[in-house]
């Protein structure tokens, strides 16, 4: 159910950035941008080496009157945002996870194919069809 | 017009027609001029066009719109097929070939019977890209063709033309052969070339192609002027390639099957990366080849994305086919599918095919990569043209072949493979209790129980309380197998399923039995149904024991254990309350018999024993306890015993009766046995007592309690004390069942998170699509 589904590389420059244009989709680019710094700030914060599942899972960023903001961290810093309409009957923190599950799980497909540069926007179709789906259980 | 259904092929064909029809661009196209020359090149009669046409509506209309355009287009394959021009039979006829257009003369006409030609050869599939390759060798004209020297492809050509339509003579063939070798370049051209050629095609057409006889007559002069024209510089590579090509797409019915040359070809480009068949190419090296395509990388990656199948980054040989195929077919100027097409799944299973793929093909070894128009891999392209010939007998070969290769999506296998896992293993793990030496033991007690599946819950427990967690899964899966009685195989399921339950009993039986592990181990255990009885899968409970206890299953002896009150021991019971028990006339001739027989007897019934013993004692003490010197340890328990019998015998009443005309039947034999196991019940039923606490077997305890449970309805008298010890004893089973309740918790709890996470692999797994 996310309005807005965000993939940033590590040098923190999106690899992927689509959301369902109710409004201007600069307000999301724009609402992503700014939950990077907090997405840094939970990272450093977390001082362990270790990088399990729940680690991975950041969250909600941080709530607005419209929205929430959730953040998944991947081992190679690699951060997916999802914008959440608030409006929606607030999904459980399960359902969260598991989006942020299949998110990485096509994530990893892509990096799989060769050829695919790490650093090029992500084109893959089917990485598209897997946002799609989740953006389109929202509306 | 009604709306009309085209298949994904038709739409593509059409909307090429139509463009082709519509030089103005201006979306309909006037009903004279290409859409007539059009119509004519279907080589249909014009009174067939003029019905064709009105009935596609033009004729109202004045002009060809898009829909008008389409619907003549199908109507004119139906006449091709000869079938009546019907609007109805537009939507309804499937596997339409599609409509064929004989276009042009000269030179165009020889192409286009060759391209006729090989679509009929390929049984006439696909009209369509033997048009496109038409198409591609008009332009390529000029460029193609180092002609087949030999002058006599035509008579092989003939042969596979099926189609109904009027074959084209030898020429044909002969062209396409050409054709073969020499469209190696007008494959990259083909996506251009449709339109371009249809307007040459007209031109070159000044009088409309109206029969076959044309053809023929057109046919053999154009492909001797073509073929000295085709001096072309095209490498034997390219025509080959091109053929190839030519060839793998007019053989579609499906676009997407691979024939097996190309397979065969895929197969040596494979060998060339990763020598092993069997093995994986690696992502880079699959990149480096396919990049030799050049194909922009965004298709590259979306090819890549379709054909690894099991997204490891690596391709086997299927998915390193299927690629391959899906470059050619790209490069062809087919559109990449969004979804992986079936016939290119990758056979997950089995290699056999491709590493078997044809022999015959081996000369057609194409080496030459069809993808790739540059030299790259030019080697065996000579070869190729050489092949030609034995394609053209390989038609029913492609056939064949892309039966075989769209085949099977194995996934599917992995999924079934998967799911079987579970349930043993579920299974698996309630057993623990399962105390097939108890079972075994009862089961020897009662000759054979018939559906006493109550009793075999009771019969494991009996046998192997103590060890059980561990040793009963083991002992039972030794024992179950062995033991002859088949009885017990539901109850040790049921068991498997309740623990709870057959730890009680286990304990119950336990007291009287003393089964001692090692003794009821002697006993083959019947072996362990994986699956619960229908009567006792998991869900048995102890509700299900104790019904089944007090169901006159045969010697109910386990279940009565088993379930608490109810039929404790059907077994021991009948005997023990026969011997002590004279009113007990369950059955009067059996009992007493028993009674009389019984110091064995009494022991005899794990539990029940103990019951039956106590209750026996607490009737008729005396001579119980002479009977039973083991018994004798266990007096006091008797009187709790026999309370807890009183109460069960009503329940076990029925059982008593059936385990006494059992044991009547069997006392004589299995008192030998019985005996021990009873003592050793009994006297672990003692041990129990001190151990209870002890026993890590939680199913002891609960044995224990159990077994002294069912004797407080019974008290009188003496049975006040055994109240309270029972009493202490069923808390103690609480608390131990309590336990045991927890732990199971946690083993479910693992279990499903086990599983949850089998889901997740499975996810991972499947395809796309199902994401």
């Amino acid at each position: 159910m996310a309005v807005c589904i965000a993939v940033i590389a590590k040098e923190n420059y999106p690899l992927y950035i689509r959301s369902v244009p109710t409004q201007g989709e600069l307000k999301f680019h724009y609402t992503v941008h700014t939950s990077l710094d907090v997405v840094e700030e939970k990272i450093s914060g977390v001082g362990k080496a270790l990088a399990d599942q729940r680690e991975l899972y950041l969250g909600l960023l941080y709530p607005t009157e419209d929205y929430k903001v959730y953040g998944y961290v991947t081992n190679s810093k690699v951060k997916f945002v999802i914008v959440v309409d608030s409006s929606n009957a607030s999904l459980r923190d399960n359902e969260i996870r598991s989006m942020f599950r299949k998110l990485h799980n096509s994530f990893t497909d892509v990096m799989c194919n060769p050829f695919y540069n790490p650093g090029d926007p992500i084109q893959s179709k089917a990485f598209d069809s897997i946002v799609s789906a989740m953006m389109v259980q929202a509306c | 017009m009604e709306s009309l259904t085209l298949s994904d092929v038709e739409q593509k064909y059409y909307s090429e027609l139509f463009l082709s029809c519509d030089v103005d661009n201006t979306k309909k196209v006037a009903s004279n001029g290409k859409v007539l020359d059009l119509f004519r090149a279907a080589q249909l009669s014009n009174e067939v066009v003029l019905q064709i046409t009105e009935l596609c509506g033009a004729t109202r209309l004045g002009h060809f719109g898009r829909s008008q355009f389409y619907i003549a287009l199908k109507l004119i394959a139906l006449a091709q097929s000869g079938m009546p021009l019907r609007v109805e039979t537009l939507n309804s006829v499937r596997d339409l070939p599609l409509p064929r257009f004989v276009m042009g003369k000269n030179e165009q006409e020889p192409r286009h019977a060759v391209m006729f030609a090989d679509a009929e050869n390929q049984g006439h599939y696909f009209p369509r890209p033997p048009l496109r390759v038409q198409a591609k060798k008009v332009s390529a004209h000029e460029m193609i063709q180092p002609c087949v020297p030999t002058a006599d492809p035509q008579p092989d050509t003939t042969s596979p033309v099926v189609s109904p339509h009027q074959s084209p003579p030898t020429s044909p063939h002969a062209w396409r052969k050409h054709k073969r070798q020499a469209s190696g370049g007008n494959v990259d051209r083909q996506p251009s070339v449709p339109g371009v050629v249809w307007p040459s095609f007209r031109e070159a057409q000044p009088g409309p192609v109206t029969g076959d006889g044309m053809w023929s007559a057109h046919s053999p002069p154009p492909v001797q002027e073509t073929w000295p024209e085709s001096t072309t510089v095209r490498t034997g590579m390219s025509a080959m390639i091109t053929n190839e090509i030519q060839r793998q797409t007019s053989g579609y019915d499906d676009p997407w099957k691979i024939t097996d040359e190309q397979r065969q070809y895929y197969i040596n480009q494979f060998k060339t990366i990763q020598p092993d068949l069997t093995g994986l190419i690696p992502g880079s090296a699959a990149k480096e080849f396919f990049t030799k395509s050049k194909l922009p990388i965004l298709e590259l990656s979306h090819i890549w994305e379709l054909s690894d199948f099991d997204k490891d980054g690596a391709l086997t040989l299927d998915e390193f086919c299927a690629a391959f195929h899906l470059v050619v077919a790209r490069k062809n100027g087919y559109d990449l599918p969004e979804k992986l097409p079936e016939s290119l799944m990758p056979k997950l299973i089995d290699l056999d095919d491709s590493a078997g793929v044809p022999e015959p093909a081996t000369e057609v070894s194409f080496s030459a990569s069809p993808v790739e128009v540059t030299p790259n891999k030019s080697p065996s392209m000579p070869s190729l043209n050489q092949n030609w010939p034995e394609l053209n007998q390989n038609n029913e070969q492609w056939e064949t072949f892309s039966e075989r290769s769209s085949s099977s999506q194995t996934l599917t296998q992995f999924d079934s493979n998967i799911a079987p896992a579970d349930p043993d293993t579920a299974i698996v793990h309630p057993v623990p209790i399962r105390m097939t030496p108890s079972k075994i033991h009862m089961q020897e007690m009662e000759l054979k129980r018939t559906g006493s599946d109550h009793t075999h819950p009771t019969s494991p427990l009996m046998a192997n309380p103590p060890e059980l967690s561990d040793e009963t899964k083991l002992a039972a899966s030794i024992k179950f197998p062995g033991t002859s009685v088949g009885d017990g195989y539901s109850s040790s399921d049921s068991f498997t399923s309740d623990q709870e339950p057959i730890s009680s009993a286990v304990n119950r039986q336990r007291s009287h039995s003393g089964t001692s592990p090692e003794g009821l181990k002697v006993v083959a255990p019947p072996p362990p149904p994986p699956r619960p009885h229908a009567s006792h899968s998991r869900s048995s409970s102890l509700d299900m024991n104790r019904n089944f206890a007090a169901v006159p299953a045969a010697g109910s002896q386990q279940p009565g254990v088993v379930a608490f009150p109810p039929a404790v021991p059907p077994r021991p019971l009948p005997t023990q309350t026969s011997v002590p028990h004279g009113h007990r006339s369950v059955e009067g001739d059996g009992l007493p018999a028993h009674t009389s027989t019984s110091p064995h007897q009494m022991p005899e019934q794990p539990n029940f024993a103990d019951f039956s013993q106590f209750q026996a004692f607490a009737v008729d003490q005396p001579e119980d306890d002479e009977e039973n010197p083991s018994d004798s340890g266990q007096a006091e328990r008797c009187p709790e015993a026999a309370g807890t019998m009183r109460t069960a015998k009503n329940d076990v009443q029925a059982e008593e009766r059936n385990a006494t005309t059992v044991n009547s039947a069997k006392v004589s034999t299995p008192l030998a046995p019985p005996p021990k196991p009873v003592r050793r019940r009994l006297k672990s039923e003692d041990e129990l007592r001190p151990d209870v606490e002890d026993l890590p077997q939680k199913s002891n305890v609960i044995a224990t309690v159990l077994a002294t449970q069912p004797s407080i309805p019974r008290s009188i008298g003496k049975d006040k004390k055994a109240i309270q010890a029972s009493i202490r004893r069923n808390k103690e089973t609480n608390t131990v069942l309590a336990r045991l309740n927890s732990e199971l918790q946690q083993q479910l709890k693992d279990l499903l998170e086990e599983r949850i996470s089998l889901e997740v692999q499975l996810e991972q797994l499947r395809p796309f699509s199902h994401l």
